[in-house]
């Protein structure tokens, strides 16, 4: 092999930390294949490859992909660092169950295609991309990647005209942000003459004005890939449109996408000077807290009031950004990572609480689920708490660590604010509680045992109160991630 | 007697006990029960190893135990007990106990769930009373929430949501302030030792800044005027155990965190603002005095009177610089500490016997209004003495628990200003008035009616439930010493904190 190609050692030592990619990108293609050619009869196995693929993928990134240091690749198109493969593997993870969880609910709405496991795959596969960005270009293909594939995937169950109307919904906003996005960037280019983001970094610190415009474009693309308000419109339709599998599958890995954007674009490409968009983030967060708090309670739509609750979230997950602190963005790392662990259990217990027949989404539905399905309705009880932020569920170190890095930052009214609104978004989780223990049921048909779906359940509340008990795995995880004073 | 690490095992053998009975499950309700009550006995009983190894010369903490917890926010699982815990554990201990008799059989909804989590809440409370850790303290304080949150919203009555929700909010909103307060310590402290925050230097704008957020929070728990509203619903729609749970212990921790919390940590601006702490008990003495007159609901009434009650707790607290100012010597000072120790114990013992008494009567008449009953004594007699006993404990009677502490804030009090003292004394009129005009009318006079005519006197179970809760307050009333001996030198040393100004030099 050496003799034949001499450089090639050498150029698989280059492309070696983007094993995720390229195992994704392998995976989607093969798995493409075997949908088409695997007929009828052998179709229904897509399913159980895409999930033997993912696991693949995550014990590649963990084994072949780490690296010890920031490594650029691709001349300076892509970076692979400690705060990336992880990053991955969580994306990874949370796809997994995503789908792991769907299953059931899939085939009894008989919209299971291999499409379906694909689709989720090229959006797994955008989400790794823009996590491991160094360049614009490379942020925007991953931004791409990520919304086309959810676009379609909104719109998956083709009879149903709220999933179409969602979907639409979703594409014509997610179009406009991205065009802003586009735009902000090419400003940037034009300013500084390059696309790596590192180099923008050095050379942001000297900005005039075109300098806050393009920051502005690119602030108002990231709020929207966030859903922070007042980019928000499209999160309630989305996620009360969609199924509800997408629904799972859009509030939680994307949401560490999210994340990334923000941690590669502004704070490490932008970061010279956070005072171009700490106080554009600042009164996203505020205004994302008090409308997304304020408006959940009017719900009565689970996945409404979940979708106003992940716009109070994100303002929580922004605040850590706005202390422009090595600490603030370590609270915004574990706000993000606990979100997704809890949103991951709160929707899959919807998914498994949906009838036969549809969804289960109405909150009436969940009346009396505490004596239907008591195992569902304490883990949903574990879940909801977490989310509010009581202890003993991990939930509350996420919003301590944000309180406590804005009050190092000097953010005592923002603190209070946080806290305020919590209290406010206390109401709407307890009165899912309240449903389920306190009100009694009405006749509804038995719930589904799928006893492999309720263990991963199971198991994932575990974690929850778990992390809670002992966070300080996680927070020392999240403290190694993000190095700094 | 020396048990390893007894303080851990006080909080967390509850809390696995009430997961064990959890998981037995209601389909086996008989075996719930028993293994509820063993687990709380055997607490009960690891209080004895505590109480005979304490030592009350001192105001140190003991029974120490520390571990690392999150070693990145520089908390630790700090636990410990001084003269001010120990009490309020043993109450606690102590009070789950005839709760879980007194809902033996009363509770058939769901009774594996009730009995777990009184446990849970039992452990929960216990770590409250033993944190040493600021982070563990508020860790503990707020998880009890969620038990109460249940007890009262399934057990509870018509009103039951209305009431929890109110409940829990009302306590959340009160916390989270005091989370930020205690974040804002940390980072000046640099870990989150409640001993660290007490020797904290802070300025006097600062200190005014967490006084209040203490207060707060501790108001609200307490509860004083006029951050009550949502005890008297609470207690009206808790079913019995809950209301006993609420007004013994969860009351309690809002005059523990006043002490532990407010005044060392800021006793510059508890100097400064003695005034409105002082004003507020008053008022919670004497308007809320005259409010429980008014009430047609027994539940409501005692809910009532616990926080007039509960406001000789915040007043005996706060006298001290009262009595420095109006003396210049603290002598006389500890009177007031000892007395709102003494009063969180004498409340927890009689507030919770009576709402046992109200809970005893409601199992057989299914009403709390107090023009359903009349004569009661006559079919009941049993209960009557029981019901009388713990009225005259409630009105202050001397040999009564309900004496020892009134009596010594009130000693205080005329030390500080004749007027606090004159004012606080009202109570021993209206307290008398309204607690003796509740039991003339439910007790006394002729039978009223049919339904009260067929009341059975008191079962074996119910006799022992209140013998024992009528024994303590005798014990307690007579015999006050040992319980005034265990805080006497904590007390003194919190006397020693807040004389000292923590204000930095320059």
């Amino acid at each position: 092999m050496s003799i034949l190609m001499p450089d090639s050692a050498m150029t698989w030592m280059m492309v070696r930390p983007a094993i995720t990619e390229i195992a994704l990108a392998s995976s989607i293609c093969l798995l493409l294949m075997f949908d088409v050619f695997a007929g009828r009869t052998w179709r229904y196995l897509t399913h159980g490859l895409t999930l033997i693929a993912l696991a693949v993928c995550a014990w590649l990134t963990l084994t072949v992909g780490a690296v010890d240091s920031r490594t650029v690749l691709f001349d300076g198109l892509y970076v692979a660092d400690k705060l990336g493969v992880f990053l991955k593997l969580c994306a990874i993870l949370a796809t997994g169950l995503c789908l792991f969880y769907s299953q059931a609910y899939l085939d009894r709405r008989r919209i299971h295609g291999g499409e379906y496991d694909i689709l989720t795959l090229t959006a797994l596969l955008g989400i790794s991309v823009l996590v491991s960005a160094n360049s614009l270009l490379t942020v925007y293909l991953g931004v791409e990647l990520l919304a086309l594939s959810l676009y379609a995937l909104v719109a998956f169950d083709r009879d149903s005209g709220v999933a179409a109307e969602a979907a639409i919904k979703y594409f014509v906003l997610g179009a406009i942000a991205s065009g802003a996005l586009l735009y902000g960037m090419s400003l940037l280019y034009g300013l500084t003459g390059t696309l790596a983001l590192d180099k923008i970094a050095t050379l942001s610190a000297a900005h005039g004005a075109g300098f806050v415009i393009a920051v502005a474009f690119i602030v108002v693309a990231v709020a929207f890939k966030f859903g922070a308000v007042p980019f928000h419109m499209w999160v309630p339709d989305v996620y009360h449109g969609a199924p509800t599998s997408v629904t799972l599958l859009i509030s939680t890995a994307p949401k560490l996408a999210s994340f990334a954007l923000v941690m590669r674009l502004l704070v490490y490409g932008l970061g010279a000077d956070p005072a171009l968009w700490v106080q554009m983030l600042s009164a996203l967060a505020v205004l994302s807290l008090l409308l997304g708090n304020i408006l959940a309670i009017a719900q009565t739509n689970i996945r409404r009031m979940l979708a106003y609750s992940a716009i109070a979230n994100v303002g929580f997950i922004l605040l850590g950004f706005i202390t422009a602190q090595t600490g603030g963005y370590r609270a915004a790392l574990t706000y993000t990572l606990v979100y997704v662990l809890t949103t991951l259990g709160s929707f899959g217990v919807v998914l498994l609480a949906a009838r036969s027949d549809g969804e289960a989404d109405d909150l009436d539905d969940y009346k009396g689920l505490g004596a239907r399905d008591p195992l569902l309705a304490l883990l949903m009880l574990g879940l909801m708490l977490s989310t509010a932020g009581v202890p003993p569920l991990v939930g509350f170190w996420a919003k301590l660590w944000i309180i406590q890095a804005l009050l190092h930052g000097g953010h005592l009214w923002l603190a209070v604010l946080a806290v305020l609104a919590s209290v406010v978004g206390a109401y709407y989780y307890l009165r899912v509680i309240w449903y389920m223990y306190f009100d009694a049921g009405r006749a509804q048909t038995p719930i589904l045992k799928q006893t492999g779906t309720r263990l991963a359940l199971a198991l994932n509340v575990a974690a929850v109160l778990l992390m809670g008990l002992l966070p300080n795995t996680l927070l020392a995880l999240c403290t190694k991630l993000i190095p700094g004073p | 007697m020396h048990v390893q690490a007894l303080l851990s095992i006080l909080t967390w053998l509850p809390i696995m006990g009430g997961l064990a009975t959890l998981l037995i499950g209601d389909a086996q309700p008989r075996l719930a029960r028993w293994c509820a009550l063993a687990v709380s006995l055997i607490t009960l009983a690891l209080c004895v190893p505590l109480y005979a190894g304490f030592d009350s010369s001192t105001a140190h903490f003991q029974f120490l135990e520390r571990l690392r917890w999150i070693p990145q926010l520089h908390a630790q699982y700090a636990l410990g007990v001084d003269g001010f815990s120990l009490p309020l554990i043993m109450l606690t201990a102590f009070m789950t106990v005839p709760v879980l008799i007194a809902g033996w059989t009363v509770i058939d909804k769901r009774p594996a769930q009730y009995f777990a989590a009184f446990l849970v809440l039992e452990g929960l409370m216990i770590g409250v009373f033993c944190a040493m850790d600021a982070l563990l303290f508020y860790f503990f304080w707020e998880a009890m929430l969620i038990p109460m949150f249940l007890i009262i919203g399934i057990w509870g009555g018509p009103r039951r949501v209305y009431a929890t929700l109110k409940f829990f909010l009302y306590t959340f909103l009160g916390s989270v302030l005091m989370l930020v307060v205690l974040i804002y310590l940390y980072l000046q402290a640099g870990d989150y030792s409640i001993a660290g925050f007490q020797s904290l230097p802070l300025t006097l704008i600062e200190q005014r800044w967490i006084f209040l957020a203490f207060l707060v929070a501790f108001a609200v728990k307490v509860p004083m005027w006029p951050v009550h509203t949502w005890l008297p619903d609470a207690h009206v729609e808790a079913p019995t155990g809950g209301s006993v749970i609420l007004a013994a212990i969860m009351l309690k921790m809002g005059g523990y965190g006043l002490l532990r919390f407010s005044l060392p940590m800021t006793p510059d601006a508890s100097r400064e603002l003695d005034w409105l702490v002082i004003g507020l008990s008053l008022i919670a003495v004497v308007y809320i005095g005259f409010v429980a007159l008014a009430q047609t609901d027994m539940k409501k009434l005692i809910a009532y009177s616990s926080i007039a009650h509960m406001g000789f707790v915040t007043l005996g607290a706060f006298l001290a610089f009262g009595i420095y100012r109006a003396t210049g010597t603290l002598s006389g000072a500890i009177n007031g500490l000892d007395g709102a120790m003494v009063q969180m114990v004498s409340h927890g013992l009689i507030s919770g016997a009576l709402f046992l008494c109200i809970g005893v009567m409601y199992d057989r008449m299914h009403s709390r209004e107090i023009s359903a009953y009349g004569g009661v004594i006559n079919v009941m007699p049993r209960f009557g003495a029981f019901m009388v006993l713990f009225a005259l404990a409630n009105s202050g009677l001397p040999g009564t628990s309900g004496f020892v502490g009134e009596f010594l804030v009130i000693l205080a009090a005329f030390k500080a200003n004749f007027w606090y003292a004159f004012l606080a004394a009202t109570t021993l009129i209206l307290g008398a008035a309204y607690t003796l005009w509740l039991v003339k009318r439910v007790i006394f006079g002729p039978v009223a009616n049919g339904k009260v005519a067929a009341m059975q006197d008191l079962n074996g179970r119910e006799f022992l439930v209140l013998g024992m809760l009528g024994a303590a307050v005798m014990l307690v009333g007579l015999w006050p010493e040992p319980l005034v001996r265990i805080m006497e030198a904590t007390s003194r040393h919190l006397l020693d904190q807040i004389a000292v100004t923590k204000i930095p030099v320059g």
